[in-house]
């Protein structure tokens, strides 16, 4: 990929993950901006928001391997990540301030009694190392392997993601549905794509070595 | 999909109230193409009311009403937009603003609401009849939603108890329970919540229902009710969570048994029968001390709930001796 194309995808990223905040922040500063329920409004969007990017994250790796023209997805990787990290703690912090009042107690009471946000805040401990480590000297500090083995968490952050989604809404809404079947298939696809991959591999052995590529 | 007729709502009552102009169908009207080109003619919310046949059908009928010494004071009404534009109704939709969009098709006229089981006089009533049966009065009320958010609503209605005396219940009448209108082919929508057992029913203790506050609500606003909002008939019991008050009723059935209810369905350990409004008692979903009121900042939302929405003073003898935390 050239130059130019790269920094226009690049600025088309940015503002892609910059529009849901965007849009709430000139909502904050519109009358009637964030509609009828605006503590709703924001806990709705940033939290659907975290999910979206943390799935689009994990999507990057299983896409890019359907063919080599989409290797540059990887470049984007970290930043979606990040991005994700930024809502989910937006997210957070809109709960203590617009949900909890600040009160400790209130928080408390929340994280011991209502499973929905136990889970939620497990989800959002999850990602904290993941953004903390997500520097090129952290990766180097850490070594690509113990790297990528800590980073595997957003596997678990994301199924918590999920179940946090079902525990919110009421029994018998299907709205988490279409994340829930996003998130399988993508964290399927990994095992059943490196089966190919090394069948394909073994094929190809007795001719040419095939080189698998890491990530 | 819902054509209104001409007779049904006079284009100059639409426009004269600023109310009603959904600027979100405003724009979507005035982005379609075919909305441009009509826009001219008509006016393009006119247009956009055309293609997006949504809310305020009927609406528009002034309704004749009267003060009453039931009405809540000292509180700001939430407005007109918000209150038929962030609705649970979940037959047409789950999203809030989906039943405003949906609901244009619910076939409020005719329409007729039956009084049957434990009741010496059964009666099917016109809606025609309920509007004229009693005089309608103007009810502001508290209304909190299980979900923690409230509004301040100016219903029009009269006392359930003027309907249900009409009908003589019999002495074994302990309960009653209410269906709200279902037709899988105007609510559509109902399939978004797969496991919902519908026709949508809800139910009261015979004493809650005979209690001058729950109101048999026709209006809104001084006018006939918005679809979305349960039109054109349905229950309000202000000191209970929103989803105890059906919505467009067909059926009052009078019983010796409490009814099966439809969120206690779903889940008993959520939504009990009684559902009272208790900043005490926790639900495992939502903290219930607290509330947010619709329309206000999103710094200002946050409200102490009060016991009973505020109604204790009223309602709190119905439960004397009853332990609160269990009957929730
Ligand atoms: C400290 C951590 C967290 C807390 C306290 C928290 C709390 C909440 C609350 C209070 C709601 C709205 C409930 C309501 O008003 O009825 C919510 C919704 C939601 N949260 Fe979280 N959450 C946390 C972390 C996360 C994370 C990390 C994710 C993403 C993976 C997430 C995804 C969602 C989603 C998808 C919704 C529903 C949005 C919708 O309905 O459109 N939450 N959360």
């Amino acid at each position: 990929m050239n130059r130019p194309t790269l920094i226009i995808l690049k600025t088309a990223v940015w503002i892609a993950c910059l529009w849901p905040i965007g849009l709430l922040v000139y909502g904050a500063f519109t009358p009637n901006g964030l509609g009828p329920d605006p503590t709703a409004r924001i806990e709705f969007s940033t939290g659907y928001t975290t999910l979206m990017l943390l799935t689009i994250g994990l999507g990057i790796t299983p896409v890019r391997r359907l063919s080599p023209h989409l290797n540059w997805m990887i470049k984007f990787r970290r930043l979606v990540g990040l991005f994700a990290f930024f809502y989910g703690t937006v997210h957070m912090l809109a709960y203590v301030a617009l949900y909890a009042g600040f009160s400790v107690q209130t928080m408390l009471d929340d994280i011991a009694k209502r499973k929905f946000i136990t889970m939620g805040v497990a989800t959002w401990l999850l990602l904290v190392p993941l953004a903390l480590t997500s520097t090129n000297w952290a990766i180097r500090k850490l070594g690509g392997k113990r790297w990528n083995l800590l980073h595997k968490l957003v596997y678990i952050a994301v199924i918590c993601g999920v179940i946090h989604y079902w525990w919110q809404v009421k029994p018998g809404v299907i709205l988490p549905l279409p994340f829930t079947i996003a998130v399988a298939i993508l964290l399927l696809a990994r095992p059943i794509q490196t089966a190919l991959l090394k069948r394909k591999a073994k094929a190809a052995a007795s001719g040419r070595q095939v080189v698998q590529r890491p990530g | 999909m819902l054509i209104r007729k001409p007779s049904d709502i006079k284009s100059s009552e639409i426009t004269s109230r600023d109310h009603y102009v959904d600027r979100r169908s405003f724009m979507r009207g005035a982005l379609s193409g075919a909305a441009m080109l009509g826009a001219a003619a008509v006016g393009a919310d006119r247009v956009a009311d055309l293609i997006s046949p949504r809310t305020s059908a009927l609406a528009g009928t002034k309704l004749e009403t009267v003060k009453s010494p039931l009405s809540t004071t000292g509180e700001t009404l939430t407005t007109y937009q918000d209150i038929t534009t962030y609705n649970n109704f979940y037959e047409f939709g789950v999203d809030k603003g989906a039943p405003s969009k949906n609901a244009g098709g619910l076939p409020t006229r005719p329409w007729t609401l039956k009084v049957e089981g434990l009741v010496n006089k059964p009666q099917t009533f016109d809606i025609d009849t309920l509007l004229k049966m009693h005089p309608l009065e103007d009810r502001v009320y508290r209304h909190r939603c299980v979900e923690a958010w409230s509004m301040v609503i100016p219903w029009v209605g009269y006392s359930l108890s003027e309907l249900l005396k009409q009908c003589d219940p019999q002495s074994k009448a302990k309960y009653v329970e209410f269906h709200s209108y279902f037709d899988k082919k105007v609510e559509k929508w109902y399939y978004e919540d797969a496991g919902i057992n519908w026709p949508y029913t809800e139910g009261l203790r015979m004493d809650e229902a005979m209690h001058p506050l729950t109101l048999l609500t026709m209006g809104l606003y001084g006018e006939v009710l918005p679809n979305q909002d349960g039109a054109p008939v349905r229950i309000v019991v202000p000191w209970k969570y929103g989803f105890k008050s059906a919505k467009s009723i067909v059926t009052i059935k009078v019983t010796d048994k409490q009814p099966n209810t439809t969120w206690n369905l779903q889940g008993a350990n959520e939504y009990g029968f009684y559902s009272n409004v208790n900043p005490t008692v926790d639900h495992p979903r939502w903290s219930q001390k607290t509330e947010r009121r619709i329309g206000a900042a999103f710094y200002d939302q946050r409200k102490q709930t009060l016991m009973f929405n505020g109604y204790g003073d009223q309602v709190a003898s119905l439960y004397n001796g009853m332990d609160l935390k269990k009957n929730f």
